[in-house]
């Protein structure tokens, strides 16, 4: 059976990596259609059609979907429903805002976060903060969920899936967009970054905390924060990573004055190498950590700076 | 405006879960049980409206074990004037799913006719992320998730959401169903004189055949596993030691 999958878009342009790693778990299930709506979906439409394992997309052009509201996303999806089995989403904010709006008008459970296809109805997800696995065998007729994107590969771009355009629907908008708030920068996306580098409490201030920032530009990383850092006002909420944060599994994270609550390793212990500076040697941390030391942060992060000069 | 407020009873924040030895759940027998944090700002939030003359009425609601109760006296005690227990379950071990609460809740609000339903993005449990969103879809209203920052204004919610991008601002017509994050508020401390209050309050208690509606899940569990452990790995003496084994050794650098 062939699979939907709801590409991630936002300000207009596909977000690739979260959807090419969707995409490599639907290819796990079926063919693979793909479907792109925003304001002018063209552009997002051919990115998406280069993926490798994409056999279709259909580009769905309206204003009404410029800010991937829920609303008009689900009357959009459940409307195409008929002929699919499985219907993905990245597990992005966006993905999760409207899965389970589409899996409820459906009738269907849904199911987030997926880590893992063991089969067509059978499906591996983290339970408790990813402190337990959860195997579960899904009765319903159709399969509504989002995939944890840690857990898969990018699909890469080599593709040229055919493009059809379909008309949007008419849908009532109940919920109108506002402002965003969004920070620009030219650093790698915190999910996508080869090389995280993430401050913790221990960082002490939002200046000091400009430490962090160089030492990620100059290994040409992203920027993360514990929950700590963020409730601190250290660091902006969409850099945290965890439970509650971002989710990451970068080549390698480096983790500066953070102790390692629970909730900040379930963000990030999918990390190929983990390394970890923090002055406390009995800190959680190094429990997780490939490589650890223990050091007073200030001493240590001036001479890494050195050392990579 | 009345306002509902859905809460589930979970696992403390505070406890590490335990998986069990046969893999078929974790472990919560005589373990700490407590509100699901994320219900717990939603009602600190119904409270605070209510407390600023912008709500008239508070009414929380649980669906679980006769146990969440406790859940709801909590509420209670934080000033949510009334509560409505749906007894669904045996044991503690019996997690209704969200499309089951979501068509309870629905048959509640019917009931109710609340102009606003707040509740937590997720239970910290299943991590499933979906009443909210559920809830809404089945009674066709608009949905806020991830609400960091709430503004009432005259027929609609002005709600900020904490987004992957950063933060996004929507405003939805009322009602509307608005699921909350950790940084919309801090819920405040219960104090003894309320918890006694809070016991004279008045709770309601249901079934889900008084609503005619079937709980039977759609997902079976096959198995709960512990996660794959990580183990710890070296510790290293100096600066320049790590950065010579993340560039030799690992090759990340």
């Amino acid at each position: 059976m062939t699979v939907l999958l709801v590409a991630d878009i936002s300000g207009g342009e596909l977000n690739e990596d979260s959807t090419a790693k969707a995409l490599t778990a639907a290819t796990q299930l079926g063919d693979v259609h793909a479907v792109c709506a925003t304001t002018d979906a063209q552009a997002a439409a051919e990115t998406m059609a280069s993926l490798q394992g994409v056999d279709k997309v259909f580009s769905v052009s309206g204003e009404q979907y410029q800010h991937a509201l829920a609303e008009p996303m689900a009357d959009l999806i459940v409307s195409m429903a008929s002929d699919y089995d499985h219907i993905l989403f990245a597990s992005t904010t966006s993905g999760k805002n409207i899965a389970p709006r589409v899996a409820a008008l459906l009738d269907v459970m849904v199911l987030t976060d997926v880590m893992e296809v063991k089969g067509s109805d059978e499906f591996v997800r983290p339970i408790y903060a990813g402190n337990a696995i959860q195997t579960v065998k899904s009765s319903d007729a159709k399969k509504v969920m989002t995939i944890r994107t840690a857990n898969f590969d990018a699909a890469e771009a080599v593709n040229s899936a055919s493009i059809e355009t379909r008309e949007p629907l008419d849908s009532k908008m109940p919920t109108q967009w506002v402002s965003n708030e969004i920070q620009e920068s030219d650093r790698p996306d915190l999910t996508s970054a080869k090389i995280v580098v993430s401050g913790g409490r221990g960082v002490g201030s939002e200046e000091n905390f400009e430490m962090i920032i160089n030492l990620a530009d100059k290994l040409e990383g992203a920027v993360g924060a514990s929950r700590a850092a963020v409730d601190a006002g250290y660091a902006p909420n969409d850099w945290q990573v965890g439970q509650t944060g971002k989710i990451v599994a970068p080549d390698l994270y480096i983790a500066i004055g953070i102790s390692g609550a629970i909730q900040h390793l379930a963000g990030m212990k999918d990390a190929k190498i983990i390394a970890a500076i923090n002055k406390d040697e009995d800190a959680p941390i190094f429990q997780v950590a490939d490589y650890g030391l223990v050091a007073d942060l200030f001493e240590a992060l001036p001479e890494i700076d050195k050392s990579l000069s | 405006m009345k306002i509902l407020v859905p809460v589930k009873r979970v696992i403390d924040y505070s406890v590490k879960p335990r998986v069990k030895s046969d893999n078929s759940g974790v472990e919560l027998s005589n373990v700490k049980m407590s509100i699901n944090p994320f219900d717990e700002i939603a009602v600190e939030e119904a409270v605070r409206l209510k407390e600023a003359g912008k709500a008239e009425e508070v009414v929380v609601v649980s669906i679980g074990i006769d146990k969440a109760q406790e859940s709801l006296r909590t509420a209670l005690a934080m000033g949510a004037d009334r509560a409505i227990l749906i007894q669904a379950g045996e044991s503690v071990n019996d997690d209704i799913e969200p499309l089951s609460v979501a068509k309870l809740l629905a048959k509640v609000v019917a009931e109710e006719s609340p102009e606003l339903v707040l509740l937590g993005k997720q239970a910290i449990d299943n991590d499933l992320n979906a009443t909210g969103q559920m809830l809404a879809a089945l009674l066709g209203w608009p949905q806020a998730t991830y609400a960091s920052k709430i503004a009432l204004q005259e027929g609609s919610i002005e709600v900020t959401r904490e987004v992957d991008e950063g933060m996004q601002t929507v405003k939805a017509n009322l009602p509307a169903v608005v699921s909350v994050d950790l940084r919309l508020n801090e819920p405040r401390y219960v104090k003894l004189p309320n918890i006694m209050k809070a016991k004279k309050k008045p709770l309601d208690t249901k079934t889900p055949d008084d609503y005619g509606i079937d709980i039977n899940p759609r997902l079976s569990v096959v198995s709960v596993t512990e996660p794959p452990a990580r183990k710890a790995g070296i510790k290293v003496e100096s600066v320049s030691e790590l950065l010579d084994k993340l560039k030799n050794e690992a090759g990340v650098l």
